[in-house]
């Protein structure tokens, strides 16, 4: 920009020759490239009227912000990052007494976490607004956030799991959500191994985890311990094939080194077929065999508000060779990454990263070869079905580092191509090109709204890039990350929008609208408020002291804390606030925070109470407010806590509005 | 002090808003066309902070107002005087809210005259002097407090053997709404010069 306003006043002063005329036409080199994809009309198919709402909700993952951010299409506007796997000082989450448990694992408290692939529920194959599953990467871990609130309800740990990327894909009615790890670990007994044993000690594990229809509840049902191959991607079928998954598998090689090299050298990986009603029934009758690695279950209490850690400590495992019929690979060319399948569920498409070309599998083929026994071999018993035998056809040529693919309503399917950086469309059954759409910079996942249904929308793609370089205003070495919104509604693919993400868009799932603002809540009703230490109006009010832990109980509303001051805190004490935001009245959070407070602020919404711990460190007159501007008075809003010597008799009291 | 004695209708939601919002949408008729194509379903939200659609938050100082039927001159004057979106902001506010019989009391064609659109300014001001930003509970009142209303203007409590006055008018009862408090008085309160 600085660069043309100097050429301009120099060519108006008459001084540029040749120069300038080189620095034109490489200046018109860029915007003559985004011109040739950029629909004439974008403005106005993204323009979102003040007042209007958008048609779509774009849920995309937070990647290393350990959040989901959530989006309104075709605008790009951000409208909230929901906390989850990350403490978020912003709120109170994972600060406040109530939200902490969220955060326990078998390790302790894990305060930060890697989201990767947000889920949406679905029924009979199509999504039905109720939840939003995503995973946890690093400390394994699946999270269920509630959709009538916008909030984080539940997380379950994946015991015995290493980095839990093929994950949280589930069942055509959400029967079950997968859970597969991306490393293979050392299970069982014998953890302390030489890492170079990785062939003979290590093992790549699968869990099925069982939600529960009417509330969403997680339960781990059953976990397969397979061969040492790290899973990458994951898609439950639908349809033909709902009773299955589909999981690509990398490392064939069993490599436990520098994997960049040598888990590239076979000319073919595999895709995991693998009959989840089978693994269900081989459970069930008894199959599986204990084991007793502990994991921790999170849930939040809708009533009390108040999240709470199970310890489980009993795992069911199935080995594969005890079930027969429930697990069968495919050959896949150079270490597959997507495994996505069609509508009707009758195509898996399974892109290998290094691979010239996609091959896409036929369920009825599948089907078939399982039948006839079309095998070429076994993996530790596991048969591995002929890759001729359950081909449907390959995408030859679509582009380089084909990654992931997602489909529309008319029969094409879009694929992502890492290192060309494009979209690529392409037709079902023909399996030819139809169109190519470059995207800036870096594409992994990509997202038609519903693209992952038995009806997608097929409006547009939003291709997630992970990197922009220079697409924005620049900020210094780490520029954002982003989305690019493409309109597929025509036969040729039309750049309409870019817009920044929070942390990396890993990947994004899209509905309609109103699928879930009809269920939108707006307050926690008062009378509904559960939690042990709410109270219900100013006159309940209190300060109780047990021994040096002293409890506040107070409330809040436009425009005052009940109560405001507050005496007889001594040295040594740990306050506990317990603040119960009295408002009925949609969009009216307050907040707290405290002078010094080692911890966060919190932020109360209607109805609900949460709990701030304070340790004073020092003697004085600390002050208090509301830090969320709630009303004409939120100034006003505020308080005062003396804070005495350890051995001080001042006596324990509080009140608001005391005149003398 | 005896309580819901007047405003029993709290919840009704009476359409008094339909007037603004119709004009707000003519307006925006022409920028609905243009983004017809991709917003097709897009629902709208209509015009000032009284037409948002919220059937599940505690009602607001408006639509308690407007579910009364002893308060049709009142909710009328608010109208004429374009206060609706104001007091359905998140205030807080407290509200002395004459009844019918209160305004009658004016000498005649008072309402009639205030209610004419060369008058507005005036009947602002007089309907402002009955609104201060606070959420007054009765607890918080004592007598000889004063406050400061939203046209400049001051009132004074008073509060003697239990009886709650706002300068002449007797405080006869009151309702809490989400964003704020109404107190029914029986006198209209005249703003001094």
């Amino acid at each position: 920009m600085k660069q043309t306003i100097k050429i301009t006043s120099l060519f108006r002063r008459g001084i540029l020759g040749s120069l300038l005329l080189v620095t034109i036409v490489a200046g018109c080199k860029r915007s003559g490239k985004n011109a040739a994809v950029i629909g004439d009309d974008a403005a106005s198919k993204v323009y979102v009227a003040p007042g209007k709402y958008d048609d779509f909700y774009l849920f995309t993952s937070g990647g290393f912000s350990g959040q989901v951010g959530v989006y309104g299409l075709p605008s790009g506007r951000l409208f909230k990052v929901i906390p989850v796997f990350s403490q978020n000082a912003e709120n109170g989450w994972g600060y406040s007494e109530e939200t902490k448990p969220m955060f326990q694992t078998s390790h302790g408290f894990v305060p930060w976490g890697d989201t990767h692939h947000p889920q949406l529920s679905r029924t009979d194959g199509n999504y039905d607004g109720k939840w939003l599953f995503i995973n946890e990467n690093n400390t394994p871990r699946i999270a269920r956030i509630d959709l009538k609130t916008f909030t984080t309800s539940e997380v379950i740990e994946i015991p015995n799991c290493g980095g839990n990327h093929s994950s949280p894909y589930c069942t055509e009615n959400t029967e079950y959500l997968v859970a597969g790890g991306r490393f293979s670990v050392p299970i069982g007994d014998k953890k302390d191994v030489p890492i170079d044993s990785y062939k003979e000690n290590f093992k790549a594990l699968l869990s099925l985890v069982k939600v529960e229809p009417t509330n969403g509840k997680l339960d781990l049902a059953v976990q397969i311990l397979l061969p040492p191959f790290d899973f990458d991607k994951t898609r439950g079928g639908k349809g033909v094939s709902k009773d299955w998954f589909f999981f690509t598998c990398y490392n064939s090689e069993k490599a436990n080194t520098m994997l960049e090299v040598n888990a590239s050298q076979n000319d073919k990986d595999f895709v995991l077929a693998l009959n989840w009603r089978k693994a269900i029934e081989y459970l069930n009758a008894g199959k599986a065999k204990e084991m007793n690695t502990p994991y921790l279950h999170n849930k939040m209490d809708e009533s009390t508000q108040t999240a709470t850690s199970e310890i489980l400590k009993s795992e069911k495992v199935l080995d594969p060779k005890d079930c027969p019929g429930m697990l069968y690979y495919m050959p896949c060319p150079k270490s597959p990454h997507g495994c996505d399948v069609s509508p009707t569920g009758e195509y898996i498409a399974a892109s290998g990263k290094l691979a010239a070309m996609i091959p896409v599998y036929s369920f009825a083929k599948i089907e078939k070869a399982i039948e006839a026994k079309a095998f070429d071999g076994d993996v530790d018993g596991i048969p591995i079905l002929k890759y001729d035998e359950v081909l449907a056809g390959v995408v030859q040529k679509p582009g380089l580092g084909p990654l992931h693919t997602e489909f529309d309503d008319k029969g094409y399917a879009y694929t992502s191509m890492f290192l060309s950086s494009e979209i690529v469309k392409w037709k079902l059954g023909t399996w030819e090109v139809v169109d190519r759409m470059p995207v800036y910079y870096s594409i992994g996942h990509l997202c038609v709204p519903g693209g992952d249904t038995k009806n997608p929308y097929g409006k547009y793609v939003i291709a997630l890039d992970k990197i922009t370089k220079d697409r924005y205003l620049p900020t210094g070495p780490e520029e954002c990350q982003a989305a690019q919104l493409i309109d597929i509604s025509g036969d040729k693919m039309k750049m309409l929008l870019d817009f920044p993400t929070i942390g990396e868009p890993h990947y994004a799932q899209a509905c309609a609208a109103d699928l879930l603002t009809k269920n939108n809540q707006k307050i926690y009703k008062l009378e509904d408020n559960k939690n042990p230490y709410a109270i219900k109006a100013e006159t309940e009010t209190k300060v109780v002291r047990k021994g040096n832990e002293v409890h506040v109980y107070m409330t809040c509303i436009r425009s005052h804390f009940a109560p405001d001051n507050i005496e007889g805190i001594k040295m040594g004490d740990v306050v506990y606030w317990h603040i119960t935001n009295l408002e009925q009245d949609w969009d009216v959070p307050h907040g707290f925070s405290v002078k010094g407070n080692n911890n966060s602020e919190l932020l109360i919404m209607p109805g609900e109470t949460r709990t701030l711990k304070w340790v004073p460190d020092e003697v004085g007159v600390v002050p208090f407010y509301c830090t969320d501007f709630c009303s004409a008075l939120h100034q006003e809003m505020q308080g005062y806590v003396r804070v005495s010597d350890k051995n001080s008799s001042v006596p324990l009291k509080w009140s608001l509005n005391e005149q003398k | 002090m005896k309580k819901n004695i007047l405003l029993t209708g709290i919840a009704a939601i009476v359409l008094l808003f339909g007037m603004n919002s119709c004009s707000n949408k003519e307006e925006s008729n022409s920028t609905e066309t243009t983004v017809s194509e991709t917003s097709a379903n897009n629902s709208s939200t209509g015009g000032g902070a009284a037409s948002v659609k919220d059937d599940d938050s505690q009602p607001n100082v408006v639509k308690v107002a407007s579910g009364s039927k002893d308060h049709t001159t009142l909710v009328a004057a608010v109208q004429a005087a374009e206060l609706v979106d104001v007091l359905a902001q998140s205030g807080p506010y407290t509200v002395f809210a004459p009844t019918n019989a209160a305004f009658d009391l004016l000498p005649k064609g008072t309402v009639e005259g205030l209610l004419k659109p060369e008058k507005k300014a005036d009947l602002q001001n007089i309907l402002q002097f009955h609104v201060t930003t606070s959420m007054y509970s009765e607890s918080m009142f004592r007598d000889g407090l004063k406050l400061g209303m939203a046209n400049g203007g001051s009132v004074v409590i008073s509060k003697k053997d239990g009886k709650l006055m706002v300068n002449d008018a007797n405080i006869v009862g009151h309702v809490t709404a989400s964003n704020g408090i109404i107190y029914v008085i029986d006198k209209v309160l005249l703003p001094t010069q």
